[in-house]
């Protein structure tokens, strides 16, 4: 057979090419990664100390202070979030899958789900602050009003469609065989969907809880004007709270180099953990079937 | 044909799927404690027949049958014939061996403390039972509590025939059993058949007419949605009457 020269120059010279531009493309997004990570590093670090876990946010001019009531507030809120959230978004995705799969309904649910899912985070602060917020606030004539259990309220509306979606996911992944191999022994379908198929993908399932938490970690807005923020240590979910990622929000802006540390501190605190749920929920997801 | 008392019946069995007729007018009986095979090339209707004689068809949407089938009388296809009953009755085991997420044991133990409330002695005495009668048993007796998904796909199949008989059904149902194993499994299924049939009436569905052959009492021959002739197996795969079914199983169609 004759091979073209200039075709095969032509291929060749295309090949380069698409390389470059794919190198390139991927070089630039992981150099603004690294580049992010490697700043939040170096300016967290050196603003790492024992006092972060156990000082309160100080008020302006004060020197020191840690973001003991802060963390705490974030710790509680996320896990009140995912405790409304997730256990709701389960159900919401077995009902998809299981209960829905293919009728009409099943359909706009799942299509509202994906609305949901990319809902800015602020409009879903906005309406807690409405809904609950301000609710409260008239009828507790003024003595409720922001508070951490409004803003778990608003993490819970981003929790819900994220595991929504991963559950009715996992759940569509199981072999038809295994729904009919358990129905042919006479089993209902609520424990069929619980006990077999729900067993069979809870790793996916749990890894999408895993993720929702990662994704509400560092939320920022719907907390705004809900949790709001509190410059000292409160466990009381019905009153304002003091969040991670709200404190770096006022800290970072500030003028008080004590605040822009603290900042720092928890901006590497937050990835950390973020970091740290994103992998663990790659080891469970990759540990599924060895169980 | 036989001169015992049919355990099943159909009379007069359609199929229908989103307007379209995938089985007409079946009527066959199948013996009791005998192994019935249903032959015929892809898309004829075996599988589609099996599944209604425990009314799995209905757990799906746009699909219904018609006609009646009969046990001790009453017709299993009757919307208030209970389907806890009915699967308990008639099992099924399907092509692809699916082990449920648990351990061997309470695969096998699952279903029975659905139906009934045993002692965990009496449990443990039917899970071994079960094994037992699906040759299983000296492969697994010392790791009854592992994952199931451990076992080989052989061994995972003669794990759901333990999982369907562990509820002491009069009827199995097998649809395709051994399309998805290798030889040697194969045979090991092929041999347990035999043995089966001593305690349970057995209806097989297979596109391998060697198989059919091998391990048959009686064979029916389906083509296009229809039964087009069921006898002995011996005299199927001698002395055909239909012409179809001699073309099928010299293999000059399907």
């Amino acid at each position: 057979m004759h091979i073209d020269a200039y075709l095969y120059r032509k291929r060749r010279i295309k090949n380069g090419l698409a390389l470059i531009f794919g190198s390139a493309a991927a070089v630039l997004g992981l150099g603004f990664l690294a580049w992010i990570l490697g700043t939040t590093l170096i300016k967290g670090v050196s603003a790492l100390s024992p006092a972060l876990f156990v000082e309160m946010t100080p008020p302006p001019g004060a020197a020191d202070g840690g973001l003991a009531n802060a963390l705490f507030g974030s710790v509680l809120i996320t896990l009140l979030a995912t405790a409304i959230g997730a256990p709701i978004g389960i159900l919401a995705g077995l009902w998809l899958a299981e209960y829905a799969r293919h009728s009409k309904l099943g359909l706009v649910v799942r299509f509202v789900n994906d609305i949901l899912l990319s809902a800015p985070s602020i409009v879903i602060g906005l309406f807690i602050y409405t809904a609950v917020v301000v609710t409260l606030n008239q009828y507790s004539g003024g003595s409720l009003g922001f508070s951490g259990f409004a803003g778990s309220l608003a993490l819970a509306m981003l929790v819900v469609p994220v595991v929504t979606r991963t559950t009715d996911e996992m759940m569509q992944l199981q072999p038809p065989a295994m729904r009919e191999a358990a129905l042919a022994l006479g089993i209902p379908q609520w424990k069929v969907t619980l006990q077999i198929l729900l067993r069979a993908a809870r790793a996916g399932v749990v890894t999408g809880v895993l993720l929702s938490i990662a994704r509400i970690t560092g939320e920022t807005a719907p907390l705004l004007f809900t949790a709001f923020g509190n410059q000292y240590w409160n466990a009381d979910v019905l009153k304002p709270m003091a969040t991670v990622p709200v404190t770096i929000f006022q800290f970072a802006m500030s003028p008080f180099e004590n605040w822009q540390h603290l900042a720092w501190a928890g901006a590497l605190l937050l990835t950390l953990f973020v970091l740290l749920l994103n992998l663990s929920s790659r080891f469970f997801f990759r540990n599924r079937d060895s169980k | 044909m036989q001169t015992q008392i049919p355990e099943l019946q159909a009379r007069d069995v359609g199929f229908r799927y989103k307007g379209h007729q995938a089985l007409k007018s079946i009527n066959l009986d199948i013996a009791a404690k005998q192994i019935t095979a249903i032959i015929g090339p892809s898309g004829c209707g075996k599988s589609t027949l099996l599944r209604i004689f425990n009314r799995i068809y209905s757990e799906y949407p746009g699909l219904e049958a018609s006609g009646e089938i009969l046990m001790d009388g009453e017709n299993i296809l009757d919307p208030k014939y209970s389907l806890s009953r009915l699967r308990s009755t008639i099992g099924m085991v399907f092509q692809k061996p699916v082990p449920f997420p648990m351990s061997i044991a309470d695969n096998v133990a699952y279903g029975i403390r659905h139906h009934e409330r045993l002692s965990r002695v009496e449990l443990q005495d039917r899970v071994e039972q079960a094994l037992r009668g699906a040759a299983l048993w000296d492969e697994v007796k010392d790791k009854l509590n592992q994952s199931a998904l451990g076992l080989s796909g052989g061994q995972q199949q003669r794990l759901c025939i333990a999982r369907t008989i562990a509820l002491r059904p009069r009827v199995l149902l097998l649809d395709e059993p051994t399309s998805a194993l290798d030889p040697i499994s194969t045979a090991r299924i092929e041999q347990l058949l035999a043995e089966l049939k001593q305690e349970f009436t057995v209806v097989i569905v297979t596109h391998n007419m060697q198989q059919a052959a091998r391990c048959s009492d009686v064979t029916a021959f389906m083509y296009l949605g229809e039964l087009i002739e069921v006898d002995k197996t011996d005299k199927i795969f001698t002395k055909p009457d239909r012409k179809q079914t001699e073309d099928y199983i010299t293999g000059r169609f399907g």
